[in-house]
């Protein structure tokens, strides 16, 4: 790629191509995108059949339940972030290209959070219905959701991107990131639980909001040296 | 000033330094953690609400507290070796993380045995500060795993630093969001292991094995970088002169 070349594209132009090529890749070969969300549903249905019947328990289970299993569905489409533009090599052309590289990182999160953690977000209201939740607690868990697989895309980059080309990649992502998204796990179920008793709830979805904000801000420059380190 | 740290971060030389340190550690860490056992153990009065169950701090407080100063040195190494592309400082962070894992396991099993007698149970979710501790932990296993999966050795410093970095301005979040969480619950109402008011027959055996404690790490920490500098640096002349005296080649 000739690297200053006048012809070169803008900025937004770079930004919004990662974007649309992510998408379209997505949109052509479904299952890297169906098969994370499958399992969202299938984990989180497994719950009521461990634990059994009771809509009282139920109710209560379920946000934690939910996070939990939006947490490791998201994990498992991170694995795959990087992969692909690290086989075909066009992870290099990226790493070479004149637009700079932390911006390059926040867009292929942007495109993560649309193939893997939206339509989680579109899932879940029916996997909360099956919990016995109400319509309010529902739209808590849709804000939180929204918020939490975002940050999550942005946080699990920089992992994704220090595991880049490693045998046994998939478990060492989750022993990276699991930890570090322990505030995020504790804002959101705590804030849908909260919203199911009634409670004032909106400390925590600001608190997200916060955090989403940090990871929006910092992140992409640890994914981008991070993505440095694993391709030299 | 310049020329010392130049020196200081050349391996041969620390490997030397640090074999002069380490003894000047060690000796008054073994005084001070002997005073502090004795003391502690024997001499200190029993808590009028505790018991002798108390005396268990003499090891919990100053594993804990190790287990956030490792994890501050091990991201502050990263840090430099990140930014200055010293080689010995990621020496640093390498042999401080195991050192910081052990520590914080210290802690939570010390921890766990106090909360026996005191909660009526081995594992008491409702106390924040176990449970940030429990997630330290989960650090510090993710960052040597992740050392552990990568084999070129300059890949593995930068990129558990890049780790270490991120975890550390974590750190501080996670704990934030756990007391938070705790606070929610209606918890047992803790006994706050020692109030302002902490007799000083309690207080002095307690600083001494803080202190006992972090002069032990140092010491540890310099032993485990002097091996670390030893086999990051074994096909270097030094190390070959070093170990096989009369010049012969390996």
């Amino acid at each position: 790629m000739n690297a200053g070349n006048s012809t070169a594209p803008s900025l937004f132009d770079g930004l919004s191509a990662i974007v649309r090529r992510d998408v379209l890749l997505a949109w052509k070969r479904p299952g890297d995108v169906l098969n994370p969300l499958f399992f969202f549903v299938i984990v989180s249905s497994l719950f009521p059949l461990a634990i059994g019947p009771d809509a009282e328990q139920l109710r209560l289970l379920g946000p934690g339940v939910v996070w939990v299993a939006a947490l490791l569905a998201t994990l498992l489409s991170l694995n795959s972030l990087f992969l692909g533009d690290f086989e075909d090599g066009s992870l290099e052309q990226l790493l070479l290209s004149p637009q700079p590289l932390p911006l390059l990182a926040l867009a292929k999160s942007m495109a993560h959070w649309l193939i893997g953690g939206l339509p989680l977000v579109v899932v879940a209201p029916l996997i909360a219905i099956s919990f016995q939740m109400s319509v309010d607690t529902i739209g808590a868990m849709l804000l939180t959701l929204s918020l939490g697989t975002l940050s999550l895309s942005l946080l699990g980059a920089i992992g994704a991107a220090l595991t880049i080309g490693l045998n046994r990649g998939n478990a060492l992502l989750s022993l990276l990131i699991l930890p570090l998204a322990v505030p995020i796990l504790i804002f959101g179920t705590r804030t849908v639980s909260l919203a199911a008793t009634g409670d004032a709830y909106s400390a925590g979805a600001y608190f997200l909001g916060a955090y989403c904000m940090l990871a929006v801000t910092l992140a992409p420059f640890a994914t981008a040296v991070a993505l440095r380190i694993s391709n030299e | 000033m310049w020329t010392f740290l130049h020196k200081l971060a050349s391996p041969p030389h620390f490997y030397r330094l640090a074999a002069v340190l380490a003894p000047w550690l060690m000796v008054p860490a073994l005084l001070l953690i002997a005073y502090g056992t004795v003391a502690g153990l024997f001499f200190a009065p029993s808590d009028y609400q505790q018991g002798d169950a108390f005396r268990i701090i003499y090891v919990h407080v100053p594993a804990a507290y190790l287990s956030l100063l490792a994890y501050i040195v091990m991201a502050i190494a990263a840090g430099i070796g990140l930014i200055w592309r010293m080689k010995l400082a990621h020496a640093v962070a390498a042999a401080a993380a195991p050192l910081g894992a052990w520590f914080t396991f210290l802690a939570l099993a010390t921890g766990s045995i106090w909360g026996r007698p005191m909660w009526g149970t081995w594992w008491e979710w409702g106390d924040p500060r176990l449970t940030s501790e429990l997630v330290l932990l989960f650090l510090y296993i993710g960052y040597i795993a992740l050392r552990g999966a990568i084999d070129d050795v300059s890949r593995a410093d930068r990129a558990s630093a890049v780790l270490a970095l991120v975890g550390a301005i974590n750190v501080p979040i996670i704990h934030f969001s756990v007391e938070w969480w705790a606070s929610l619950h209606q918890g047992p109402t803790l006994i706050r292991a020692g109030g302002p008011a902490i007799e000083l027959t309690m207080l002095y055996p307690l600083l001494a094995m803080i202190f006992g404690f972090s002069l032990l790490f140092g010491a540890m920490l310099l032993d485990r970088v002097r091996s670390e500098v030893l086999s990051r640096e074994r096909r270097a002349r030094w190390v070959r002169e070093l170990l096989l005296p009369g010049g012969e080649t390996a």
